[in-house]
């Protein structure tokens, strides 16, 4: 039973570290701070999450410490990303694209319209 | 009060989790302390009080969470595909989906989710529409977005925090 | 095997680290900063694995906290709300 745990834990573990590696590869391939930050938000929170419950798979005494900090990661690194994204978007960072769709910029806008007429 | 008692159970199985034992003594202290913050701070954690606990809303959180797993995974090899190519296959855009989730927790767990899944990073949202960074736009209709991205979790994000 | 693990979690980090580097905006490096924190508290955690040691868990545990208030610390200066 031990031994069965000891193996999958390695299996996720190089699952994870992969997309580890994905993640930094994404992050230094895309053409653009946005697709950048797909890359590096979702590749990087499988693989860290993926890593860390691996180790707490071969290592069970440490296992709900192990979760606490996927779960963490889980819950933290889409609220980063959106913030980022959300910054950059206000400091006038375009959005790398071949054809031109773009709902937020309307939507922005709109709403200083709205706060200029109040 | 029954805020106060679900932030105190949370904070206390945090507690638990973290230190890892069962001696008494930690969980003493771990008891007072978490008293001490569900009583300073259980007002503005939760809405919904011990609601959370009920038979319902765990279920369908457990089949949520094997849901979330699944296209999280899809997601993860979909942009790994992505990465791996000579030349990126992307077609970014941002793109509006509305919603119609009320709660300001369902709507931050719905775009927390939709940030996980493939291709799709939400930007902002303003009032009842998202605001999302598709990697590869297929469609310019909010109503058809809102079918293609979000559909898949909001019925269960209904349930669980509504 | 746990320095094949080690080798390619290094690889990802060098790799971002190059996006830091080269940059070309702020946000950019941002980006990478957010994904080097966390692929390094991954491998803080393959770190204690490897040395047996539990308090390496905790620092991850701090580092990958702090990191987070770090860069959202940050996106919030961009919109100019702090």
């Amino acid at each position: 039973m031990y031994q069965i745990l000891e193996y999958a834990g390695m299996v996720v573990t190089t699952i994870g570290v992969i997309f580890l590696f994905l993640g930094g590869l994404g992050v230094l391939r895309m053409p653009d701070v946005y697709t950048r930050m797909q890359a590096g938000t979702k590749a990087t929170t499988l693989g860290a999450v993926g890593a860390i419950v691996g180790v707490g798979m071969m290592h069970p005494e440490w296992f709900f410490k192990t979760s606490i900090i996927a779960l963490f990661i889980l819950l933290s690194n889409p609220i980063s990303s959106h913030a980022l994204a959300r910054g950059s978007y206000k400091i006038g960072i375009k959005v790398w694209q071949k054809k031109k769709i773009d709902a937020y910029e309307d939507a922005l806008k709109k709403v200083k319209k709205e706060e200029e007429a109040v | 009060m029954s805020r106060i008692l679900f932030s105190f159970i949370v904070f206390f199985l945090f507690w638990v989790a973290l230190t890892s034992s069962l001696d008494p003594q930690e969980l003493g202290v771990g008891a007072l302390v978490s008293l001490i913050i569900a009583f300073l701070a259980g007002k503005e954690i939760t809405e919904d009080g011990m609601k959370n606990f009920s038979f319902r809303r765990i279920q369908y959180t457990i089949r949520y969470l094997f849901v979330f797993f699944w296209e999280m995974i899809k997601a993860n090899l979909d942009v790994a595909m992505r990465i791996i190519q000579p030349v990126i296959p992307i077609n970014p855009g941002i793109v509006e989906v509305p919603t119609k989730l009320k709660s300001n927790v369902a709507k931050l767990a719905l775009a927390n989710s939709i940030t996980l899944t493939p291709g799709t990073l939400t930007v902002d949202i303003i009032d009842d529409k998202l605001y999302i960074h598709w990697i590869d736009v297929k469609s310019e209709n909010p109503e058809e977005n809102f079918k293609e991205i979000s559909s898949v979790f909001e019925k269960y994000i209904k349930e669980i925090f509504e | 095997m746990i320095y094949a693990f080690f080798g390619v979690a290094i690889a990802g980090l060098i790799l971002a680290a190059i996006r830091f580097a080269i940059g070309p905006t702020v946000p950019d490096r941002l980006v990478a900063l957010d994904t080097m924190t966390t692929i390094t508290t991954a491998f803080l955690v393959l770190l204690g694995f490897f040395f047996e040691r539990y308090i390496y868990i905790d620092v991850a545990l701090i580092y990958g906290v702090l990191g987070f208030v770090g860069v959202l610390t940050m996106a919030r200066y961009f919109e100019g709300g702090l």
